[in-house]
């Protein structure tokens, strides 16, 4: 019988096809990996990635619930799209986050007088803006000043965030008539983003969020500074020929990515949460990275990976309650996601040749 | 000297020398990575994965030793699997580790689900007659076994980086696949050893942090330390002696803010907290701050494939 081996050739050119391919590829892929995940665990595959991807989105409400949470998401996919882009590895946007919502959260409670208005409204988004910013800023000064790694650096921070939220809502942000809890005071309904449905928990961030990836092609695609950006990732030394600065490109990707982040992080406080608690984000900064790479670093794609990975996280809620799994299985399938991308990848570069092998 | 600050300052030293192994071996898997040319940055998901399954099979045998070995496995397991991804199929290291470390932060609490609560008895452990010095009795010889693998491991790989030739070739690697390719030896399997090695070393690091340092399992309880431990190849500007002052050094930060906690000093303890993060910052952006210092260390295709068909 002849036998056969697959082997990888490199194609002569990039294939563009499959550079877009790869991240549907790299999507069935996961669900595949579910469905078998399910099996090994003795439950139906077929009802198990209906509880996933199908039922979190059969009716309006599971829609809007899906907004909710594409918006930080994208908002952040953004920013680390531009970032990654500039080969700059800010990796610690789940920091940034958290910081926008200590800024704004704080700016909140204390202009609260139970009135709001869109210019206090401006404010607080500002002061969330501004948090993710100066969080950001850090780690590009380390970067830019003493040539520190931002990978470590910027993820340090995110652990030093989450300390420092923590600090302040068991310290001075607690509710002194909350029992004890660890939790701020609620913000009054006024302060909160209007919702965009009655009836829904869908705020006014998504319209931030696309507005965000569409800001983000046009810089891209269409400005200068976007094109410096991305030719300093592309070629460093083309870049510094051309005059481009790297220190320039480093604080904008961070600051951008910073701000969106913030963005996110507030929107968090005056949406779905209300208030301040030990943990703002259920991992928003790190999925977000994932989203980025499944979205091809493209402010428009990551628009689509982002609701893929809205989707996980509604599909690892459900999961809970209807098959009773624990939901932190939406970590296992972000992993995954992440991995099936990269393999795909291997796709753009190279083809599979089925080989027959020669005959003894 | 009073005899209780003896005994304090005693205690103090093998709290840390305990809070500093975990690190210790962490960073030597990732020093023999990096040697290679290899950036893991999954360091933090292979040592969670490990945590909980070293914990679960010591639950469910009663053997310390089959923990760690098992997590050695799973670190090896997962290591393997980062191995295939940017070594044959060439994927970006970095984004490559990235994901081995959310796979492993979610894998790791999926599960530890029916592990979290229970908690291990860690017998008392001293070398004999050592252990009755007075002073270096209680620092330095009353540490779990694994405290002293881990040093002798540390002698192990500075002995085969710098004395023997395997350690050479690995190094060749490092600096210049394609010299190494040249002269006949195959980068990707040499690679693929480190890797594996690598995996082993966070696996037996997670594993110390639920057996030994805590002993239980809780999720997310490496906090950090995987990264850390990538700072410290950096700090310790790839050499593995420096390795074990640099993580003997962390481990004391670590347990100088729960003792400044415990001592009443009037800071909030999520602020102590932070101690070991803006530590690894400082000492990072005080290595780093000299580029010659870097760039004379670092393997020179750090973090770069390669691909010897083309």
């Amino acid at each position: 019988m002849p036998s056969f081996k697959l082997r990888l050739e490199l194609r002569a050119a990039p294939s563009r096809a499959m550079s877009w391919l790869s991240p549907v590829l790299a999507v069935l892929l996961t669900v595949l990996c579910g469905a078998l995940l399910f099996l090994a665990l003795g439950k139906d595959p077929l009802a198990g990635l209906a509880v996933f991807f199908l039922e979190p989105i059969q009716d309006a409400r599971g829609w809007s619930e899906l907004g909710v949470k594409v918006a930080p998401l994208l908002l952040i996919a953004v920013g680390l799209a531009i970032c990654f882009r500039a080969n700059v590895y800010n990796i610690g946007a789940e920091g940034q986050f958290v910081l926008g919502a200590i800024c704004g959260g704080a700016a909140g409670l204390y202009l609260d007088d139970g009135s709001g208005g869109a210019g206090v409204m401006a404010l607080v988004l500002m002061a969330g803006m501004a948090g993710g910013m100066a969080w950001a800023a850090i780690t590009a000064w380390l970067r830019d000043r003493f040539n520190a790694n931002e990978i470590l650096v910027s993820l340090m921070l995110v652990y030093i965030a989450q300390l420092l939220l923590s600090y302040l809502v068991y310290g001075v942000l607690k509710d002194p008539e909350g029992f004890n809890f660890p939790q701020s005071k609620l913000l009054s309904a006024p302060m909160l983003l209007p919702i965009l449905a009655a009836g829904t928990r869908l705020h006014l961030g998504i319209v931030f969020a696309l507005v965000a990836a569409l800001g983000g092609w046009l810089f891209m695609a269409r400005s200068i500074a976007g094109f410096r950006l991305r030719v300093g990732g592309i070629a460093p030394a083309a870049a510094a020929y051309a005059g481009f600065s790297a220190r320039g490109s480093l604080w904008t990707s961070m600051l951008i990515c910073g701000a969106l982040s913030g963005l996110a992080g507030v929107c968090e406080v005056l949406g779905p949460l209300g208030q301040l608690t030990p943990s703002v984000s259920p991992g928003y900064g790190f999925a977000a990275i994932i989203v980025a790479f499944v979205g091809r670093l493209h402010p428009v794609g990551v628009v689509f990976s982002s609701f893929i990975m809205a989707l996980f996280y509604m599909g690892g809620e459900l999961a809970q309650s209807r098959l009773g799994l624990p939901s932190a299985i939406t970590g296992v399938f972000q992993g995954i996601l992440l991995f099936a991308l990269l393999g795909c990848d291997v796709l753009i570069h190279y083809k599979l040749r089925l080989q027959r092998r020669p005959e003894e | 000297m009073d005899a209780d600050l003896a005994n304090t300052i005693a205690a103090l030293i093998a709290a840390s020398i305990n809070a500093g192994t975990p690190l210790m071996l962490a960073a030597l898997g990732l020093l023999i990575n990096e040697k290679a040319g290899v950036v893991n940055l999954g360091a933090e998901g292979m040592m969670l994965v490990a945590a909980v399954v070293g914990f679960a099979v010591t639950i469910h045998s009663s053997s310390v030793v089959l923990g760690f070995l098992a997590g050695a496995g799973a670190g090896v397991v997962l290591a393997a699997f980062f191995a295939a991804l940017t070594v044959w199929l060439g994927t970006n290291q970095y984004a490559t580790g990235l994901a081995l470390s959310l796979f492993g932060a979610g894998a790791s609490t999926y599960i530890g689900i029916g592990y979290v609560g229970s908690s291990l008895h860690n017998g008392k452990h001293a070398i004999p007659i050592l252990e009755n010095i007075p002073f270096l009795g209680t620092a330095l010889f009353r540490q779990h076994p694994m405290a002293y693998v881990a040093l002798l491991l540390c002698a192990g790989i500075a002995f085969f980086l710098y004395r023997s030739r395997p350690g050479l070739v690995l190094r060749a690697v490092g600096e210049s696949p394609a010299s190494a390719h040249a002269l006949g030896y195959d980068v990707r399997r040499i690679r693929l050893a480190a890797i594996l090695f690598g995996g082993a070393c966070c696996g037996l690091a997670g594993a110390y942090m639920s057996l030994v340092y805590t002993p239980q399992w809780v999720e997310g309880m490496v906090a950090g330390r995987g990264w850390i431990a990538l700072a410290l190849t950096t700090f310790a500007t790839w050499r593995p002696a420096r390795v074990v002052g640099g993580a003997y050094l962390f481990g004391g930060v670590t347990i100088l803010s729960f003792q400044l906690q415990g001592l009443g000093v009037p800071v909030a303890s999520q602020l102590l907290s932070m101690l070991p993060y803006l530590a690894t910052i400082v000492v990072l952006v005080l290595i780093s701050s000299n580029i010659n210092v870097i760039k004379l260390n670092m393997p020179a295709s750090l973090g770069k494939n390669f691909d010897p068909d083309s």
